[in-house]
């Protein structure tokens, strides 16, 4: 178990090395720079060398790269080229709690109602229940979530005025953002539960439940269900995902200060610096997810508890 | 003796997407307190469904039961509700599923499942639910019960599993149990474990147990009455002495005559066709068609239910007072030994010779998996050698290393005095086949029968044209008994007999020499597995060939095969001459082996003395050293721990044993 | 018993004849005739929400062909004097704030987003069969070495890298079919990689090798033929997702460019103008969860149909 963590921690570094060349390499290639050129351009050969240098831009690719890769090694992602003088760990540092606490309420909002939702659509197959479940599953994926979250916008905040449409400004500004981002998760959850329960439904320890004469509730509860909720785990990294592409839009359509917002607005801007920074950032976290989503699987499944012990 | 559980008139049809099948079509049975009830049938038979009925555990969605009752303790179990109905499961009826691999929940203690039942219906205190969890493992038979409560499912072999599911069942202390083929996935050493530890049990409880089973020698060893069943009604019933003695129906007398016993010679008697189709409707006696004696009603009219004693009913025409009277046993007796005409045509040339032959697999886990661990074997053209052993003894491995389907960890394979190379091997192919053993997955459902049968045509360019090949194909499918125009259809569209047939067909196309048949009967019901058989001894005989025959079905590889091996764990442990080998076993693995084989004739079988193994198969991944057998092996001394050494004992009788 | 008497009284001798077997008949093949793909069909016809999906889907096809030539603007027209009209008899749809027809813009992005996602969808399905059957038949090191670099490319997420790649290239239809691709590949890789393992140890795949089959004909004639149905509902599935990278893309700016039209431009447009002129957000957005909708309905029913696993 400690060798396969061990294996994992170091395949992910060499993915975010990886990550890190990739995308200083394309950075350089880009065309078109953060700095307004015709400013640069009247500046004198003097200034302008002092002002590459801060950027530490006036030194051949390599030595750059160098110099990047060392201070990623320490944890520094470097300086915003737009914002002026700020880093981008500090960047990151100040956005990043609107967007933890929307990721965090559109997880829980999408885990517990998809998860409901899935076992009674399973449960009562076929039924009612079942379809509504199957109706919400493939509308909840099929709209997209800027497309629901203008719609919300328009009806829930303009038209009926029941919810704030923008700005961060106290919790009530979450909730429109929040259920933007909940749907295609509740969608996702709710038809993975659904499938690995009617799977689960179906095999024979559930017969063999049922001919000890146990109530049907304990027969769901006891035996069908935690089959059925873990190999949602494994789904949690697609899920993910999804929040994370969802953050991109859905915080801008809402004007939320997140990180999402900051990574469309520094595509906007040619901030190189902070895309850099936030592209490893945001692979980092995503490998991790799926690191935590594999240990958790085999801490939670008995089966594979014995393996890796093996 | 009086009635526990009565079963009046009952049908049942599931609605599928091709319509309407009916599965159960009039079934009338009665159970007694504390006997033991066989229903046996072939698969679709409606065997299954009538036993999940009882319990009430059809599948909701697409089973309905049209008419009928079925009265236990005064009740119409099919009027009670659903809560009334729980009372009864667990409690009073309990029930044990097929393949133990699935039938417990992977996730859950194993303790915790035997005590569920005994918690909701004797209203069991944990503590005491525990000390009888503990006190049914031990009845079971699993040792160190208190730390095996805490264990999960994955963690128990096959057959201890199924302990564990017997123990659930019988924690209620139930009046009645339904085994449904209980012992089928399991391997014949540890079928003979369970079937004694049910008939210790019901001595102890004084259950009545309905065994569900297709294997009549299970139904001779555990029953005391037998219900046949054909096409979703019973057709014969009596105590197991007057069904498997003295079969009425023409259906279970053809059974069991396709069953050969250990001592059964020339052509084995086989019922053609397969059972019919239930989506169709039946129209007199379903099994007419398939019998060579049917009377002109039989196509007409169904046959009720005749009294031949007063325990014994069959439902054939043939024992109406007007019909006329046929001896089945002289009958075809005359028409079996006329064809009792076997040539030894083996010459004492070896075609194929193995040497030291091992292949191991490399798991990801890092082990190593030694499937088959230094083996020796001569195979003499023309003759027909057995390979037989447990699931996991390598037996397959060998045929498909043979094949070049593996390459070997090391080792020779000599065909014909040229040694098997990687270059050599695909000119080799041609004179070398294989039978696989699925009949389901071993044609590929994409494509037509005919390019099926001519691939090896196709790869090795033996036919000139288009018409040449369709003509070919043509021949192949009826030599295997198929009719010609099948050609165009697609697998899906056969019978799984009819299907294995195809696959022969398929390896007959580029005719070869030898042919390695890897467990070609196992997945076919016994009225199909005769069919098959005697075709591989009909095309054997027509075109020499020479048959390396694999399989754990003891019985049909010493009818089919001149010698035989035993495999374990890896290794051959004997090699004689079939005659020998069952006359003479000098390996006590051998020797368990047989006397596991439960034997058709109730008589027979209820008399004879059983060794039984204890413990299951060791894994092949740490097999124990020296003598792999010593673990289980009832004369194994500190000298086993060497390697027994491969030697004649007497000629053509090789056996590794430091004993014998 | 009685009734049994009686019976006796009514049947005639000859009936009592041993007529034997119906040989005839008993090699008859009773099931229908139908090869898998017929079968499929049955089923799928059966399922009412496909097959209105695949009407609809059918229907937004032909609108998106013919859709731009039914009246007499093209999508690019601008005019001042006409902008921000509420659909009426003139323009079906109503005008934008260049005065284009929405009618003819609708249908002319409708085509093009079926036109990017359905290549894109094409291309991965080439690209990751190519990798995955190449990667699951050497096996091995090649394997070995395949897998880590889809481990590598599974580990960033994909929209970041089509993000990155976009900025590179100019914005167009193109850049984002290339884009998409180079990440979208790598699932269908892993498919098939796993349906040709599975393939790998099936019976007839092993017959045809024993027959001395090469490589080449078990890829091309037992393991592609029985991979395909998997493909092509996968590819139902990847067309809905590449239509919404494609809206996504063009939402927050890095898709096409004006005045180019697809479902992602005309929605961001309509966004933009969301407040005092809701239609113009309304029928993209119809026309976008249509087409998502039916596709995975339409996929589902496929997978139903001919998922093997639910047949015998």
């Amino acid at each position: 178990m400690k060798r396969f963590i061990f294996l994992r921690l170091v395949n992910i570094i060499i993915t975010l090395f990886i990550i890190a060349t990739v995308t200083f390499f394309l950075m350089k290639l880009l065309p078109g720079s953060p700095f307004d050129e015709e400013r640069l351009s009247k500046l004198s050969d003097e200034a302008r060398l002092e002002f590459l240098a801060k950027y530490g831009l006036d030194q051949p690719v390599y030595v750059q790269y160098a110099k990047y890769i060392g201070s990623l090694i320490k944890g520094d992602l470097g300086i915003s080229y737009y914002y002026k003088g700020q880093t981008v760990n500090a960047l990151i540092k100040d956005r990043i709690g609107p967007s933890m606490l929307l990721g965090i309420q559109a997880v829980i909002l999408g885990l517990s109602v998809g998860i409901i939702l899935g076992i009674i659509a399973a449960y009562r197959h076929n039924t009612i229940w079942d379809y509504f479940t199957m109706l919400v599953a493939v509308l909840g994926v099929s709209i997209p979530n800027f497309v629901l979250a203008a719609i919300l916008q328009f009806y829930v905040g303009l038209q009926w005025g029941l919810f704030p449409v923008a700005y961060w400004e106290g919790y009530q500004h979450t909730f429109l953002p929040t259920i933007s981002l909940g749907v295609t998760v509740i969608a996702i959850i709710a038809r993975f539960t659904r499938n690995e329960m009617l799977e689960v439904l179906q095999q024979d320890y559930i017969l063999t439940a049922q001919s000890k004469g146990i109530s049907e509730c304990a027969v769901l509860i006891k035996h069908a269900i935690r089959n059925a909720l873990i190999p949602v785990i494994t789904i949690l990294g697609p899920v993910f995902v999804s929040l994370l592409t969802g953050s991109l839009v859905i915080e801008n359509i809402f004007s939320i200060p997140g990180i999402g917002s900051l990574f469309v607005d520094s595509i906007k801007m040619n901030d190189y610096t902070t895309i850099m920074g936030l592209t490893l950032f945001y692979s980092a976290f995503f490998i991790l997810t799926i690191l935590i989503v594999d240990l958790l699987y085999g801490i939670i499944d008995p089966r594979i508890r014995i393996h890796g012990r093996e | 003796m009086n009635t526990l559980l009565t079963i009046k008139n009952l049908h049942i049809h599931f609605e599928t997407h091709v319509g309407k099948v009916q599965a159960v079509r009039g079934v009338d049975l009665s159970v007694k307190k504390g006997e033991t009830l066989a229903i046996v049938g072939e698969s679709g038979s409606g065997k299954s469904v009538t036993a999940k009925s009882i319990i009430g555990l059809l599948p909701k969605r697409n089973a309905m039961i049209d008419k009928g009752e079925i009265w236990f303790e005064n009740k119409n179990l099919l009027t009670l509700n659903n809560k009334q109905m729980k009372k009864i499961r667990g409690a009073k009826i309990a029930m044990i599923f097929q393949d133990p691999m699935t039938a417990l929940n992977p996730t859950m203690k194993v303790g915790k499942q035997v005590m569920e039942s005994a918690i909701k219906h004797l209203n069991l205190s944990k503590k005491e639910a525990r000390n009888k969890a503990v006190e049914l493992l031990n009845l079971v038979g699993i040792s160190n019960p208190e730390t095996r409560l805490n264990q999960y499912p994955h963690e128990f072999s096959g057959g201890m599993r199924q302990r564990i599911v017997i123990a659930m069942a019988l924690s209620c202390n139930p009046k009645l149990l339904i085994a449904d083929e209980p012992t089928t996935a399991l391997d014949v050493t540890i079928q003979a474990q369970i079937l004694d530890l049910l008939k210790h049990i019901q001595k102890e409880t004084g259950t009545a147990i309905i065994f569900i089973t297709h294997d009549l020698g299970v139904v001779s060893n555990i029953a005391d009455s037998v219900a046949v069943m054909y096409a979703g009604k019973i057709i014969e019933k009596g105590t197991v002495e007057e069904v498997l003695l003295k079969p009425n129906h023409p259906y279970s007398w053809g059974l069991l005559k396709s069953m050969p016993n250990l001592d059964t010679k020339g052509k084995l008697y086989s019922i053609p066709g397969s059972p019919p189709d239930m989506i169709q409707p039946l129209k007199g006696d379903a099994f007419a068609p398939r019998n060579e004696f049917a009377l002109a009603i039989d196509y007409d009219m169904q046959p009720p239910m005749f009294k031949v004693s007063e325990t014994h009913y069959a439902a054939t025409w043939l024992l109406h007072p007007q019909a006329p009277k046929v001896d089945f046993i002289r009958e075809t007796q005359d028409v079996l030994m006329k064809q009792d005409d076997k040539i030894s045509s083996i010459d004492n040339n070896v075609l194929l010779e193995v040497k030291g032959l091992s292949k191991y697999f490399y798991l990801k886990s890092k082990q190593t998996l030694k499937a088959v661990d230094n083996i020796h074997l001569e195979i003499r053209r023309g003759e027909t050698l057995g390979l037989v052993g447990e699931s996991g003894c390598g037996k397959s491995t060998v045929g498909r290393t043979i094949i070049g389907l593996h390459e070997p960890t090391s080792g020779e394979i000599i065909y014909d005095n040229t040694k098997l190379t990687r270059h050599n091997q695909r000119q080799l192919t041609k004179k070398m086949q294989m039978i696989f053993q699925d009949p389901y997955s071993s044609l590929d459902p994409k494509m037509k029968v005919e390019d099926i049968i001519a691939e090896g045509l196709d790869i090795h360019h033996v036919v000139k044209d288009k018409k040449e090949r369709k003509q070919r194909v043509e021949e192949l499918l009826k030599t295997v008994g198929l009719q010609p125009h099948s050609a165009s259809r697609y697998p899906h569209e056969f019978s799984g007999g009819q299907r294995q047939r195809i696959g022969i067909a398929r390896a007959l196309a580029i005719e070869p020499e030898f042919i390695v048949a890897d467990e070609p009967i196992s997945a076919l019901d016994v009225s199909i597995q005769a069919q098959v058989i005697n075709l591989l001894l009909k095309l054997q005989k027509e075109n020499n060939l020479t048959l390396l025959f694999i399989a754990h079905d003891l019985s049909m590889v010493k009818y089919i095969s001149d010698r035989i091996g035993v495999m374990y764990l890896g290794t051959i442990v004997e090699l004689a001459n079939s005659d020998e080998l069952y006359k003479n076993p000098l390996h006590p693995y051998t020797q368990a082996l047989l006397s596991a084989i439960p034997n058709a004739n109730p008589i027979v079988e209820k008399s004879r003395e059983r060794i039984i193994l204890k413990g299951t198969l060791p894994s092949p991944v740490y097999p124990p050293s020296g003598c792999r057998f010593r673990t289980r092996c009832l004369l194994a001394t500190d000298a086993c721990e060497k390697t027994p050494e491969w030697r004649e004992v007497e000629t053509d009788h090789w056996v590794a044993c430091h004993y014998a | 018993m009685q009734n049994m008497k009686k019976k006796e009284v009514e049947i005639p001798a000859k009936m009592f004849k041993i007529v034997g077997r119906k040989e005839e008949t008993l090699e008859e093949i009773k099931r229908s005739h139908l090869t898998g793909w017929q079968d499929g069909w049955l089923r799928l016809k059966q399922n009412k929400a496909a097959m209105i999906s695949l009407f609809v889907l059918l229907m937004i096809v032909i609108l998106s062909i013919i859709g731009p030539h039914v009246n007499t603007y093209t999508y690019q027209q601008t005019n001042y004097d006409a902008v921000y009209l509420e659909p009426n008899s003139d323009h079906w749809l109503g005008t934008d704030k260049f005065g284009r027809d929405q009618w003819t813009r609708l249908w002319e992005g409708t085509r093009i987003s079926l036109y990017i996602a359905v290549l894109a969808a094409l291309l991965d399905i080439l690209i990751g069969i190519t990798y995955g059957a190449i990667s699951a038949f050497k096996g091995g090191k090649v394997d070995h070495m395949m897998q880590r670099i889809i481990e590598i490319l599974v580990g960033i997420p994909n929209l970041i890298i089509i993000i990155l790649l976009i900025m590179m290239m100019k914005p167009g239809i193109t850049t984002i079919i290339i884009a998409m691709v180079i990440t979208g590949w790598v699932n269908m890789a892993r498919l098939v990689r796993g349906q040709i393992f599975k393939l790998k140890n099936a019976e007839y795949i092993l017959a045809a090798r024993a027959l001395g089959a090469d490589g080449r004909r078990i890829i091309i004639g037992h393991m592609l033929p029985n991979t395909l149905g998997i493909i092509i509902i996968n590819m139902m599935f990847t067309i809905p997702s590449a239509i919404f990278t494609e809206a996504f893309l063009s939402f927050i700016g890095l898709g096409l460019q004006e005045p180019l039209a697809s479902l992602g431009v005309l929605i961001n447009d309509g966004f933009q103008a969301m407040r005092n002129h809701f239609y113009l957000l309304a029928f993209p957005s119809i026309v976008i969860v249509s087409l998502m909708v039916c596709f995975n309905l339409l996929a589902d029913g496929l997978r139903d149909a001919f998922d093997p696993k639910m047949r015998n």
